[in-house]
């Protein structure tokens, strides 16, 4: 006989693991189903957990959660072939406890997350697969996995199944996913000894460095590439728009490889051993790509419904905030005893709405439009800026008033004083 | 009939590493996956259970995260899984394993006499393949190593028909029960869970007995003191010099390839140049 739950959430990344713990703690009945061996074996992610989001589901998760190094310096580098020209923020005020942001092994730290949903009481069943939705007309009753007797039933179904969510698309509550709002990243983490670590990145103890680059290294694709220091080894990774990749025949494997041999990035990951290989989808398409995140019967949170943030760099956190706010919703209807249609589960999009997930996705709505149509950020601006630096810091007799006529006007040919202008326009109304 | 598997937690050695400076192993985020060599043992009870009927217990020694190894044998379709876990067994080498293991199988027995005892042929991180013929020995049972095939069991005459693999051929065995038994890999392939056992699985409230509850009854052979082995050394074995060469195959007729590839052959080696000539007179 089929067994039936309050809540079943389909998933263990963070998006899924939130909403199963708040869940559970609420004392409802919950399944968690992941396709995965265990909880983050098919979890790829820089990675960089932000503390806000988990605080508020878990408040003490620095007690035992698996974190490996708290971040004191920010780099944002903009390479050109054999430099790079950069920013850094490095702050003392970060060393203070309670740490704002972490590097984390998502393998390790999936697995902490699940072992905290399994203790609230949640029942989590792994090596599954949910292959379908079960529908009563348009209401979602149930999931069927890929088991023998492999139907389950439940008030509300949480799709929390990540980017390029199949079953949404089977249920037809999104399309075909487009390759311009989907960034495919590929990464690795290296081996490095601690001491090694310590010299190469100037840090100590239990700090760490983050390193955010763009720049001739995506060869003209939009995209970026990333260096986060882990405990005892480096994560290294860079992704672009599949629609680039598609279109430049670049592979994301040979794309890496160059990026490593920049003579910036080189030194720092040299002499480490490769440990892991894997690549990944990033959803890119920002607000105007968020599908519907309800219905009659479910909700969708975390990638599913396209909450990354490209531009920050942040997924995880709007992942564990839509899941919390997704088990919120059905949490409160379940004590109000109103059934899960989807009128009163259009709190959930209210919820969101009021909360930085939207909000900020909001702000940055024009940004992958923008980027995605005017390529010279990622190749004209790295390089000028990267020459600029150059002829300025070269001191070869020329005075410095020439120079600064030299490294303008060798802006005004590359873009024109027209496009300069456009593009500060473009870029001032995307972060307005 | 009453079967015992005998299973192990141990770390995924596809995913070990060793650390370049200390050369100690690295466990730090390696999964820890049950020993594939008792999946083979545990499909093998399964399926005599499947076909004589009966009830298969899982007995594990290790710490508590050990558990999942257990849970994991239930959702297959093991009837009852223990776990035997205890500070006092930290450390415990081959010797020291089989002595709490079979204390624990006495224990079991006390509830329902045993017919068969299961192990791997070996876990991936010892390569001892000791414990199990350690726990036949202790428990006076017959012993049948390297098993490819169980033939049949006669129950009414508790009797056991087996392959085995032996050196320069294979046997067939037949003793009597109980007995144990240790399976070689790849002799079966493990089942799909049904929904309903994943959900025995997760739910099963599993039985965690500890030194007193396996009934040891002599501390001294557990653990660290119960252990004799000395690990004498542990070191990452250098890489050899000598390069791979590839060769092109695509193109050039299957003959100029062989003359090629003997030559290859012949520089590398040249005493069997000579050892060939010498043959060929
Ligand atoms: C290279 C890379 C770097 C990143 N770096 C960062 C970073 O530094 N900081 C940050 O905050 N974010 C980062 N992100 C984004 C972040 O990883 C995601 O936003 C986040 O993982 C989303 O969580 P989720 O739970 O929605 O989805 P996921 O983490 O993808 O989890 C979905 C889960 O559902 C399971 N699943 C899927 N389909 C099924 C099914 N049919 N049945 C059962 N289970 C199923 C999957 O196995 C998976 O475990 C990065 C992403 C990538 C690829």
């Amino acid at each position: 006989m089929a067994e039936k739950f309050d809540a079943i959430v389909v998933g263990a990344g963070p998006s899924g693991n939130s909403a199963a713990y708040v869940l559970a703690r609420a004392g409802l009945a919950v399944l968690q189903i992941e396709r995965g061996e265990y909880p983050g074996s098919k979890n790829v992610q820089g990675a960089i957990l932000y503390s806000h989001a988990l605080e508020r589901i878990i408040p003490d998760f620095r007690e035992d959660a698996p974190l490996e190094r708290h971040i004191i310096e920010q780099r944002a580098w903009m390479l050109d072939d054999d430099s790079y020209v950069g920013s850094i923020y490095r702050s003392n005020a970060f060393n203070r406890p309670p740490h704002n942001r972490y590097t984390i092994i998502r393998a390790q730290f999936d697995r902490w997350f699940s072992r905290k949903v399994q203790e609230a009481g949640a029942l989590t069943i792994c090596e599954t697969t949910v292959t379908d939705l079960h529908m009563d007309g348009s209401r979602v009753v149930g999931v069927q996995t890929d088991r023998a007797g492999g139907s389950v039933y439940a008030d509300v179904v949480i799709l929390a199944d990540g980017v390029n969510s199949l079953l949404a698309r089977k249920a037809g509550f999104h399309g075909e996913l487009q390759p311009r709002d989907v960034a495919l990243a590929a990464k690795e983490i290296h081996f490095l000894p601690e001491s090694a670590i310590e010299n190469r990145f100037n840090v100590q103890g239990g700090q760490g460095v983050v390193i955010e680059m763009a720049g001739k290294i995506t060869r003209g694709m939009v995209g970026t590439g990333f260096l986060y220091t882990n405990r005892e080894s480096i994560t290294i990774g860079i992704g672009c728009l599949l629609s680039d990749f598609q279109e430049s025949g670049i592979s994301p494997y040979a794309l890496l490889e160059q990026m490593k041999m920049h003579p910036a990035i080189h030194p720092l990951i040299e002499g480490s051993e490769m440990k892991e290989y894997s690549a990944h989808l990033i959803p890119e398409g920002g607000y105007n790509a968020i599908p519907a995140v309800y219905g009659d019967g479910w909700l969708m949170v975390g990638d599913a419904s396209m909450f990354v943030n490209g531009i920050h760099r942040e997924g995880s956190n709007l992942a564990m905030t839509s899941g919390q706010l997704a088990a919120e919703t059905v949490i409160e209807l379940a004590k109000e005893g109103r059934p899960m249609t989807a009128n009163n589960l259009a709190r959930y999009r209210k919820k969101l709405d009021d909360s930085f997930v939207i909000k900020d996705l909001k702000k940055y709505r024009r940004m992958p439009d923008i980027l995605e149509h005017n390529h010279q950020f990622f190749t004209d601006y790295p390089e000028f800026l990267n020459r600029a630096a150059h002829t300025m810091v070269t001191v070869d007799g020329v005075d410095k008033k020439s120079k600064e006529r030299e490294i303008r006007s060798g802006l005004v040919t590359r873009r024109s004083r027209l496009g300069l202008l456009g593009d500060a326009f473009k870029l001032w109304r995307a972060f307005e | 009939m009453h079967i015992i598997v005998c299973i192990k937690q141990v770390p995924d050695s596809a995913q070990i590493r060793v650390h370049p400076v200390t050369n100690t192993i690295m466990r730090q985020g390696v999964p820890a996956i049950v020993n594939p060599y008792d999946l083979y043992a545990l499909e093998e009870a399964l399926r005599l259970k499947d076909r004589y009927g009966g009830r298969v217990t899982v007995l594990c020694m290790g710490p508590s995260q050990a558990e999942a190894a257990l849970r994991k044998a239930l959702s297959f379709g093991a009837d009852e899984a223990i776990l035997v876990s205890d500070r006092a067994f930290a450390g415990s080498d081959t010797l020291a394993t089989s002595y709490a293991l079979a204390a624990a199988i006495r224990q079991i027995q006390k509830d329902m006499a045993v017919d068969l005892v299961f192990s791997g042929k070996q876990t991936i991180d010892g390569d001892t393949a000791q414990v199990g013929p350690g726990i036949a020995r202790r428990l006076g049972l017959q012993l049948l190593t390297y098993v490819s095939k169980i033939e049949g069991i006669d129950v009414e005459k508790k009797e056991i028909v087996v392959h085995r693999r032996a050196e320069g051929g294979a046997q067939i065995l037949k003793t009597r029960l109980p007995c144990l038994v240790t399976i070689l890999e790849g002799v079966n392939e493990m089942r799909f869970a049904t929904m309903g056992d994943m959900f025995r699985a997760a739910r099963y409230p599993l039985k965690v007995w500890d030194k007193d509850a396996a009934g040891i009854e002599d501390i001294e052979k557990v653990g660290l003191k119960g252990s004799p082995t000395v690990v004498a050394k542990v070191f990452a074995p250098q890489p050899r010099a000598q390069k791979a060469e590839r060769i092109e195959t695509q193109t050039g007729a299957p003959a100029d390839l062989a003359v090629t590839l003997l030559a290859k052959l012949f520089t590398r080696y040249p005493h069997i140049e000579r050892e060939i000539r010498k043959q060929a007179g």
